[in-house]
């Protein structure tokens, strides 16, 4: 099956305050297949957040090319809908005008725009609180409501950075599943930024270990567990494999990076 | 049971939070009241330079009915509310533009802060001057003064909106102007409505201080008149009812920031 994304010889370097230069992403190839759950985990400071803010056209590579369904994309691209890490909930909304948000700016009636949005609002588990404002809701709910907005928008390819980053464990393992149950429902080809090694494990069909700096793909492992999957499935010994598996790859990197940032 | 006793225990001490401060600043104004009062009567304090509270308090109806005090608070309102419109016009595009072009507001963000903190009404001679003894006057100083904070506060409120709001704007592909209105104009509200607060506080202070130094207009004029009246409790009564106006503008503008700003 041919990729849906392709990440061809990625590159990026930066330029420090003080004129150092730091190469952030040595050429990285990556392919996610129509329907996949991939991925990429690295070490802190491996380029991980420069991968995701290239493959979502935020910032340009020096070189390479993002290609969407065999097309190259330089830029934000409507087929790929990004989640953020931080806070990205509109406050002065609800979360039924945030998920509306794309939709409203795609220009569609207000009543169909609604109702769209109510189906995506179902779909991430916040009926109920459609009229609620992001101050009255959790961290979990709020990055389930910039979820819903993506997904309204009804991307080819999701795009999440840590989006569970800032949550704690029990309420990141339950939005996990609740996540692998709308990419289920949806059949969303996905790509996840992460560095917790669980959540790699319980939500992916691949997951791509990076190196660290400059951070390209070390290897890429199939997880091959049964789905549809939940939260349960951490307790298993195939998933202790998978996770020992991938630790194994990322120790001697997140080793090196702990040293560079002693040193820095 | 346990519900049944917490629960009115729990209304009791939300009641207190709520009235019990309040409570506790009207008795020590009260108090102070009663003070002032029994010093006055007592010949402690000078009645030709203090009123009394009681003599205040029933001038003000005396200001209202001969002096016409409703008519100058109504002057004064509708003069601040056209130098706040004014300073808004001014204070808004200008925050916008030292916010756009980053050199301009380098520049002039400094001189702007300087301004704010200066006594500008010290050039009331000047417009005087310029325009006369005349709402021209009043409403230039309040528009001076008013600007100026709405200008600052704006420009604030626009950096300080958070880059991943832009990010989410730009990854759905969001035109400038779509990302300016549709986000940066709503991040920014809270924080420049700050800036309009203080723009009418500012507009409002600026123009009774003109009133009363040029004897024009409303509720500044009313205390200048008992001044040269030697009308004393009828110049409190009239402070006491610019401080009352003045709390009642605070307290509104407050209520529309919280409502603006629910976190």
């Amino acid at each position: 099956m041919t990729a849906t994304l392709e990440v061809r010889n990625v590159s990026k370097t930066f330029e420090s305050d003080n004129g150092d230069r730091i190469q952030a992403l040595a050429p990285a190839n990556l392919g996610v297949k129509q329907g996949e759950f991939l991925s990429i985990i690295g070490p802190s400071g491996c380029g991980k957040s420069t991968l995701f803010n290239i493959i979502g056209g935020m910032i340009p590579p020096d070189s390479g090319e993002v290609i969407v369904n065999g097309v190259s994309v330089s830029g934000p691209h409507k087929d790929i809908g990004m989640v953020f890490q931080e806070e990205s909930t509109f406050p002065w909304r609800t979360v039924l005008d945030n998920v509306a948000f794309s939709l409203e700016v795609a220009g569609m009636e207000k009543k169909e725009r609604l109702e769209k949005a109510r189906h995506f609002v179902e779909l991430v588990g916040l009926t109920g609180f459609e009229h609620h404002f992001p101050h009255q809701l959790s961290g979990g709910m709020r990055q389930r409501t910039a979820i819903a907005r993506t997904l309204a928008s009804e991307p080819r390819i999701l795009l999440m950075d840590e989006p569970f980053g800032a949550l704690d464990e029990q309420t990141r393992l339950l939005l996990g599943d609740k996540l692998l149950k709308i990419c289920d429902a949806l059949k969303q080809t996905t790509m996840l930024i992460t560095h917790n090694i669980t959540e790699a494990v319980q939500l992916s069909d691949r997951v791509a270990v990076m190196s660290y700096r400059p951070g390209t793909i070390m290897r890429t492992i199939d997880i091959e567990l049964p789905r549809p999957r939940d939260s349960e499935l951490i307790s298993t010994d195939k998933f202790a494999g998978y996770v020992g598996r991938i630790w194994e790859d990322l120790r001697m990197e997140a080793d090196r990076g702990m040293k560079a940032a002693g040193e820095a | 049971m346990c519900m049944t006793h917490a629960e009115p225990h729990q209304k009791q001490r939300l009641a207190f939070a709520l009235w019990g401060p309040r409570t506790a600043s009207l008795l020590v104004l009260l108090f102070l009241g009663l003070i002032l009062e029994v010093l006055v009567a007592s010949g402690i304090a000078d009645p030709s330079i203090v009123a009394a509270p009681s003599e205040m308090l029933m001038s003000l109806e005396r200001l209202f009915t001969k002096d016409n005090l409703g008519a100058a608070f109504l002057i004064t309102l509708a003069q601040a509310l056209s130098a706040t419109f004014l300073a808004m016009l001014i204070g808004l595009p200008l925050g916008w533009t030292l916010f756009r072009y980053e050199v301009l507001g380098r520049a002039y963000r400094g001189w702007l802060a300087a301004m704010f903190a200066a006594p500008l009404v010290l050039l009331y001679p000047l417009f005087l001057v310029i325009i006369g003894r005349n709402y021209g006057t009043t409403i230039t100083m309040g528009v001076i003064t008013g600007s100026i904070p709405v200008a600052l506060y704006t420009c604030e409120a626009l950096h300080k909106v958070s880059p991943t709001l832009l990010k989410v704007g730009a990854a759905f592909n969001l035109t400038a102007r779509q990302t300016f209105t549709l986000i940066q104009v709503p991040a920014a509200v809270p924080d420049a409505f700050t800036g309009i607060r203080l723009g009418l506080i500012y507009s409002l202070v600026n123009i009774i201080g003109i009133e009363f130094l040029i004897d024009f207009g409303g509720l500044g004029r009313v205390v200048s008149t008992m001044f040269f009246r030697y009308d004393i409790p009828g110049m409190y009564a009239a402070i006491f009812f610019i401080i009352l106006i003045s709390l009642l503008f605070l307290t509104v503008l407050k209520k529309v920031e919280r409502w603006l700003r629910p976190v």
